[in-house]
């Protein structure tokens, strides 16, 4: 048993392995909402088809913004393993502009088919649309508002860079690159080939 | 806007008096319990020791008083629906009107497994693995406290759904169409929603939590084929809880969605799919069969070698067994609706499937009876509720692979049949197994042993009253007799349901002596003390820490040389060394879980009667109260090794494990 004084912040060695447990059930929920988006897709109901109404352009966009927000931040990552603060904090502020703007962008693309009369009770097939592609923006917001949380302990509660900060940073961009993955199947699966 | 939602006083259902006389005992013995905190002046002592504690046995120990209490309730709804049907033949309409019967039936299925069979499972897993593996605790300990005060939450919500509003009047299952807004208006399936969201929410917690525990923290020497067995199916089961209770939020969010914000997933038009509900359903609620049922597979195969006295009977036969009826249970989902029309090739696979599911559970039988064979078997109260289990639970899977084959579920589809199979290895599986586990390891938790008579003649009023209730219903399925049934023409049944009503009455004497079971056991504790922590003769490390263990379980780790660690210890090095302890580092008690707990209840309230302000300020109470608590710093504290020492002092008689 470890017998390090109460002052080491250590982190429980179980942590990491925990959050992939976790992320495994995540992957879970997206299964089961990529099967019933499958199952739904071309429930149309009279309503708007995928090729009326998605716009791959923006897609794109939103696709290389979350790419690139992932390539920031592996560099943010490799800063932490050196335990650099200032570097840190930059290539995190990049991620955060990089995944601010696919939420936007994603907003904006989700209000504008609402005002079309494409809103989520339109059709089955838009109603699985809404779902699966709003379940990920919502864990892309989660994981700007966990990095803001995991910046404030760093820099205005004074933490600095301990282990415990920089384990729990890990997790974080174990969360990032999921979602970057999960994106890929949803840029695939929904976009690309519902209007093939 | 109006402040409170949806809720007014006009949602208490004052015309029924059977209702309003339940809420009535409810509130009253509410007030009672807290009456007897505040006279016996209990509370700082409850909010430290409990409320607030991380500690996995108290935690486990919470879990299963949830449970018992539940169970009550529970079996209250059967005795109405076994009474209701005994008397509403013909001209007779019974004493319950419809849309009450179909609360019952919803109420019992709902609560029976969400809330008595789950809680009593996971409350054993939370006492009993940590110690079977050599740990001090769970690998999150907050995590655990928040999973406990979740469940807690949502069982309050089912009972205030008594006295607020209605509970669902669709079963269990709530299939759409029928549980959507224009046939299900009202809160009732917003209770079941939210009430299954939050137990869902809290058992996907324990199922990561145990996971990690299980692979990161056992002793060392202890391999993954020296792990107990009650171990092994635990770990069997929170994989199974990973990897099915995610599906389960997925279907009640998109229930939730078609409800609250007007989608198609399930509707009737626009493109909708209620087909596809029943299926995510079940891709659940199959796995979610074996999560039930694989922990009491682990009480009885260690309850069989202690009390005969002789090592398991094929530990590696059982322990694949186990693992073969984790993977096939992903595959067996669509034998819950055969009916379907999914097509021929489809049901027969299905079909397949289900028969071959039954042989790795025959393997497991033959390895608890050979293991009894040839031993000296004590027939202890663990030992009845396993000889019964073997028995009843092997009808059971009989009348299983019966309705495995597609063509004869196509004539016993919801039929009586269909309730008395899976009453029958519920009940005489999984329940008689946690009974089980609650003689066996009650003087582990407690330090005392339950009295034997009378648990003796609750087994036999159980084994017995189930009997005499389950059997007449397989003979009423043939009949014809469809399940959910407030009222029926056909007199012929009659007979059959009066003798159910009897079999039920049994089973409440059943449940009668157990309360006095307990009741006995704890005014005579003291001479029933357990001295020595291993009253059975037990094989497995819990039984080589005191009773009740410290808080710590472990002074020092132990060491594990085989299968059967303490035994080994028994058999080869009996003398104590003398031992050194160390500084022990324990996680500090937070009120943080509980709070969680009570908000989560407060969020599914507001989001059931529609109280937009009051879910969206409990949602961002809980984000903050999360962060709080992850920003707050020396979440342990160290024992020293002199303390230990001198709490080790006390227990000189006991054994060490080094």
């Amino acid at each position: 048993m470890p017998t390090a004084s109460p002052t080491v912040e250590k982190p429980r060695p179980e942590t990491i392995f925990g959050f992939w447990t976790y992320i495994m059930t995540d992957c879970m929920i997206f299964a089961a909402l990529f099967a019933t988006f499958a199952v739904l897709r071309t429930q149309f109901a009279g309503g708007p088809t995928p090729k009326q109404i998605f716009d791959l352009k923006t897609t794109l966009e939103e696709t290389m913004l979350l790419l690139c927000s992932s390539a920031s931040c592996g560099c943010a990552m490799v800063s932490v393993h050196h335990r650099k603060i200032p570097p840190t904090l930059f290539w995190l502020a990049i991620t955060l502009c990089l995944g601010a703007g696919f939420v936007a962008l994603e907003l904006h693309e989700f209000l504008g088919l609402v005002a079309r009369g494409a809103g989520p009770d339109r059709s089955a097939f838009l109603s699985a649309f809404f779902t699966l592609v709003g379940t990920h923006g919502l864990h892309v917001t989660a994981g700007l508002l966990w990095m803001l949380v995991l910046v404030v302990e760093m820099t205005v509660l004074g933490r600095g860079m301990t282990d415990k900060i920089a384990h729990r940073l890990y997790a974080w961009s174990l969360f990032w690159h999921f979602l970057d993955i999960i994106w890929v199947a949803i840029f695939t699966f929904v976009y690309l080939n519902s209007v093939r | 806007m109006n402040l409170l939602g949806n809720l007014s006083l006009s949602q208490i259902p004052y015309a029924s008096w059977i209702v309003m006389t339940a809420v009535g005992f409810e509130i009253v013995v509410a007030l009672s319990v807290l009456g007897l905190i505040t006279g016996y002046g209990k509370w700082g002592y409850l909010w430290r020791e409990w409320l607030t504690s991380v500690d996995h046995k108290r935690i486990g120990i919470m879990y299963i008083i949830v449970s018992q209490v539940m169970l009550l309730r529970g079996f209250l709804d059967a005795m109405m629906m076994r009474m209701q049907q005994a008397v509403a033949a013909g001209g007779n309409q019974g004493f319950l009107p419809a849309h009450h019967y179909d609360q019952f039936f919803s109420e019992h299925g709902v609560i029976m497994i969400f809330f008595v069979v789950m809680p009593f499972i996971i409350g054993l897993i939370n006492i009993v693995v940590p110690m079977q593996i050599g740990t001090r605790d769970v690998a999150f300990p907050f995590l655990n406290s928040v999973s406990l005060w979740m469940v807690v939450a949502a069982a309050l919500l089912l009972n205030i759904s008594l006295g607020l509003g209605s509970f669902a009047k669709t079963g269990w299952v709530a299939y759409p169409p029928l549980s959507e807004i224009q046939y299900s208006p009202g809160v009732g399936v917003d209770y079941y929603i939210w009430v299954l969201q939050l137990s869902g929410f809290s058992t996907l917690f324990t199922g990561i939590n145990f996971f990690v525990t299980i692979i990161k923290r056992r002793a060392p020497g202890m391999g993954f084929f020296r792990m107990p067995l009650f171990t092994w199916t635990s770990f069997c089961t929170v994989t199974l809880i990973l990897m099915a209770f995610p599906i389960l939020t997925v279907a009640l969010a998109l229930l939730t969605l078609d409800r609250y914000v007007g989608t198609h997933f399930f509707t009737n038009d626009l493109g909708g799919n209620s087909m596809m509900y029943v299926n995510l359903f079940w891709a659940w609620g199959h796995p979610e069969v074996y999560i039930l049922i694989l922990p009491a597979f682990g009480v009885f195969s260690e309850v069989t070698p202690t009390f005969a006295g002789k090592p398991l009977f094929g530990y590696k036969t059982l322990v694949w067994a186990t693992i073969a009826i984790t993977v096939l249970s992903f595959l067996v989902w669509l034998h819950h609706f055969f009916t379907m029309g999914a097509g021929a090739n489809v049901n027969a696979f299905f079909g397949m499937m289900t028969m071959i599911i039954a042989v790795p559970t025959g393997v497991k039988v033959f390895s608890w009876l050979f293991t009894i064979y040839r031993g000296r078997l004590r027939f202890t109260v663990p030992v009845l509720w396993t000889l019964g289990f073997l028995i009843t639970f092997t009808l059971g899977g009989m009348s299983g692979v019966m309705l495995a084959l597609a063509g004869n579920d196509f004539v016993l589809h919801n039929s009586l049949f269909l309730i008395a199979h899976f009453h029958n290895v519920l009940i005489g599986g999984t329940l008689f197994g946690m009974f089980a586990g609650f003689n066996y390891w009650f003087p582990k938790a407690f330090g005392f042993t339950l009295h034997e008579g009378l648990g003796k003649l609750a087994f036999w009023l159980w084994l017995s009253g189930f009997y005499v209730a389950f059997m007449p219903l397989y003979i009423l399925g043939f009949m014809g007799m469809t399940r959910r049934m407030s009222h029926y023409d056909n007199v012929a049944w009659q007979p059959y349901l009066i003798v159910a009503l009897f079999g039920a009455v049994l089973i409440l004497c059943g449940i009668a002596t157990m309360v006095l079971q307990l009741y006995v056991s704890v005014r005579d504790r003291a001479q029933n003390r357990d001295l020595t922590g291993d009253p059975w003769n037990g094989r497995t490390l819990e039984w080589s820490i005191p009773s009740p263990p410290p808080f710590y379980n472990f002074a020092i780790t132990p060491k594990v040389h085989g299968i059967d660690a303490f035994w080994e210890y028994k058999e080869h090095d009996p003398k104590t060394l003398p031992v050194e302890y160390v500084d022990i580092e324990m996680p500090k008690s937070t009120a943080a879980g509980f709070i969680v707990g009570v908000l989560t209840g407060v969020l599914a309230f507001a989001m059931i009667w529609h109280i937009w302000w009051s879910a969206i300020a409990s949602s961002l109470a809980i984000i903050g109260v999360v962060i709080y608590r992850a920003y707050q710093e020396e979440l342990d504290y160290i024992v020293p090794a002199a303390e230990v020492a001198r709490i080790e002092a006390g227990y000189l008689n006991q054994p060490k494990v080094v």
